[in-house]
């Protein structure tokens, strides 16, 4: 965990100060709605369909336990006991008042997190691994990146109005769990051939109306440039990107119309006219943040203990932990993915009881340390192997214990048209439907690994581009339709899904997916060749005829 | 409309004339970027001060040989949604070495007094007058920066360097 210091403290409450004035002059018509409105969501405030919604950042995913407790009191104090985990590591209530903002905010700067950035065209929350600092083979741990560009990036001076949102995700592993090439800036955390920790530097993945996965421009940048190189980088965007056109604003565009190696020498030539560089990071600094960062004192414990070969007896917890629990850096331990998907329910959703529950068992079983992932999913770091059995009683008395991590029905959607006033149609609905279309366990394990991603709309909240099958809702003459794509992937070989045929009506959608997924499963080669394999070996071809032939 | 200046409010001794219009003989004038490129030398042989207004579309590359004889640069938030100028506002500081009245014009509102600030303005056209007053408690309303630039304002991670030094100092 990073432990905030006076300096971050002061700084969060000097800001909610501030959006306290915001709202006041607001509230008295000192300000426009129009002025007010880039102020809100510099602060995390949309209008949504039905009430303000009021969005709050998770940095790289880490969450206290007694972070998780507040946000289950926000849920209830000033929500309607519940919030929506996003795919950026944020939360989201949907039913907060205006005038009640400001002491929300204040209640949660007293644990250190805020809403600062999470929407307008700024520097949005830094994602990262949700197991950075417990993942097997990892380079370092990023989160110490994370932090300084999350320090770096909040309340930037010169990059608070920037022609359009801008995003970050690092990863440190080999495999990318922080989806970065699709992100305005990846950053992938390696080593050079001296052993000095620096980036790969990856710019204009992004999804949206004109998707676009990542591309390289820097393949090395030492550490100590990181924040230089990225100011430079974000210099070049402020000063061309565009902004005649908010579909056209996002820093892809401009990589896509200069093309990337012009834009690459354009970043280079800025870094270098940069000279002095006061950002740049000395080991000392890098250290200071480091020291910041606590870890849990692990016990010496066996793999196997005697707890787990009993529990290994009873089929229904196998079948849970075959699904939720992975390999954990040190021996003994384990990461458990909680599942924030159970059959029937919206996506991401936890109650404000569900939360104030997993901090109890994090504080119980992982050193009170809660992680919040892309997938909408939480993750319990650092539990000890012995205790599986027992965490897994208790997940699952308070609905947690889905076996479906990973699985069809672990889906990725955006709230959509039941609250978004951006969505053409709904996404919550139609998750729902395919979790029950899905719920039998043996056959959703049957199928292996899955991603179902729905968004709905254009904007791509629900990632549908990059889903093993993307679910996009749209508009035709007042009626709600969905495109579905197959062969997208979010990881280190991230791919855009290819269109399967004509969009189809609502209620056609969940019979579509399964004869997809009966396509595949005839289709594939051997039981452990994952859909997205299959595709890729196949093309869409074949699962365009399976599934359109009687459409 | 209403001009702070160095943190009070102040009177504009500047005024704009636009393209076209004839060059008052003395007094301070504000000048389009387009006269100042063009009519350099009727500008130089003026007795008064002159300024220019630099649109934010216009690379700072070209206002730079210009620099040492302008008494202000006021540059353009044509809504404060638009933050070009704030990158020019730190090259012409921080690379350029600008050293004259850097102003802010357009639609500056004072919850853009602390980003201006840090990024060298220190002449602001307020659009609304209660803003304009509100000036000084605005834009004293932080005291924690992050991010190093060339207003000269310790950055936290320098303040906690500063703090670990005089703790093993003490030790």
């Amino acid at each position: 965990m990073y432990a905030y210091d006076e300096l971050d403290r002061t700084l969060i409450n000097e800001r909610v100060e501030e959006f306290r004035d915001q709202v006041k002059r607001r509230l008295s018509g000192e300000l426009t709605e129009d002025e007010f409105k880039m102020l809100r969501l510099q602060n995390g405030v949309y209008l949504q369909l039905h009430a303000y919604m009021f969005r709050i950042a998770i940095p790289y995913g880490t969450l206290s336990s007694k972070q998780l407790r507040r946000l289950a009191h926000v849920a209830r104090r000033y929500d309607r006991g519940y919030g929506h985990f996003t795919t950026r590591q944020n939360i989201q209530f949907n039913w907060i008042k205006l005038a009640e903002l400001p002491d929300a905010l204040a209640d949660l700067a007293e644990v250190g997190i805020h809403s600062m950035q999470t929407s307008g065209n700024n520097t949005r929350n830094v994602t990262s691994d949700q197991w950075a600092g417990v993942a097997p083979g990892e380079i370092e741990d990023p989160r110490i990146w994370s932090e300084l560009l999350r320090q770096f990036t909040t309340l930037h001076p010169e990059f608070s109005f920037l022609p359009r949102k801008f995003k970050f995700a690092i990863t440190a592993s080999a495999h990318d769990r922080a989806a970065i090439k699709i992100h305005d800036i990846g950053l992938r955390l390696h080593r050079n051939s001296q052993g000095e920790t620096g980036f790969e530097v990856l710019v204009g993945g992004g999804l949206g109306r004109t998707p676009f996965i990542g591309k390289t421009i820097k393949p090395f940048v030492h550490g100590r440039d990181l924040l230089s190189y990225v100011e430079a980088i974000l210099r070049v965007y402020n000063q061309y990107g565009r902004r005649d056109n908010i579909y056209k604003a996002r820093i892809k565009i401009l990589v896509h119309e200069l093309g990337v190696d012009k834009f690459a020498a354009e970043v280079e030539d800025e870094w270098r006219a940069m000279g002095d560089r006061a950002l740049t990071l000395d080991d000392s600094v890098i250290e200071e943040i480091r020291s910041r960062f606590t870890y849990p004192r692990y016990e010496k414990l066996p793999h196997m203990p005697d707890e787990l070969k009993q529990a290994a007896r009873d089929p229904l917890f196998e079948r849970w932990r075959r699904n939720s629990v992975f390999t954990h850096k040190v021996q003994g331990y384990a990461i458990v993915t909680v599942s924030l998907k159970p059959v029937g329910g919206p996506p991401g959703d936890a109650t404000a009881d569900q939360m104030d529950a997993i901090a109890d068992l994090a504080d119980r079983y992982s050193f009170g340390e809660i992680r919040v992932g892309h997938e909408q999913n939480l993750a319990l770091p650092h539990v000890a192997r012995r205790d599986l059995p027992a965490l897994w009683k208790a997940l699952d008395k308070i609905g947690l214990a889905t076996p479906n991590v990973n699985l069809v029905s672990d889906i990725i959607a955006c709230p959509g048209l039941d609250y978004c006033s951006l969505a053409n149609a709904r996404s919550i609905p139609i998750a729902q439907e395919l979790t029950r279309r899905f719920a039998n366990h043996d056959t959703a394990e049957l199928i292996g690994r899955l991603h179902i991603n729905i968004s709905g709309c254009i904007n791509a909240c629900g990632h549908h581009h990059v889903g093993h099958i993307g679910i996009l809702g749209v508009e035709k003459n007042g009626e709600e339709f969905y495109q579905i794509t197959i062969g997208g992937r979010a990881d280190e070989n991230a791919e855009l899904g290819a269109l399967i045929g004509p969009a189809v009506r609502y209620g056609d959608v969940a019979d579509v997916v399964e004869d997809i997924v009966e396509a595949y499963l005839a289709l594939r080669e051997r039981p452990d060749e994952l859909f997205v394999d299959t595709v890729k070996r196949l093309g869409v071809e074949p699962f365009r005829e399976r599934v359109y032939a009687t459409r | 409309m209403q001009l702070v200046k160095n943190g009070k409010i102040a009177t504009d001794i500047f005024v704009h004339v636009p393209d076209g219009a004839e060059l008052p003989g003395d007094g301070a004038v504000l000048v389009t970027a387009t006269r100042l490129l063009e009519d350099a030398e009727a500008l130089s042989t003026r007795s008064g001060e002159v300024g220019v207004i630099w649109p934010n579309n216009r690379d700072v590359d070209d206002l730079v040989p210009f620099l040492d004889r302008l008494a202000v640069v006021a540059l353009v938030f044509p809504t404060f949604r638009d933050g070009r100028a704030y990158s020019q506002a730190r090259l012409l500081r921080e690379r350029h070495g600008y050293d004259g009245e850097l102003r802010a014009t357009g639609q500056v509102l004072r919850d853009q007094f602390v980003f201006m600030l840090r990024a060298g303005f220190d002449a602001f056209q307020v659009k609304k007058q209660a803003d304009a007053e509100a000036f000084a408690v605005t834009a004293n309303r932080y005291s924690v920066f992050y991010q190093p630039t060339g207003d000269g304002r310790v950055t936290a991670l320098n303040r906690r360097m500063q703090q670990r030094h005089s703790e093993s100092a003490g030790q």
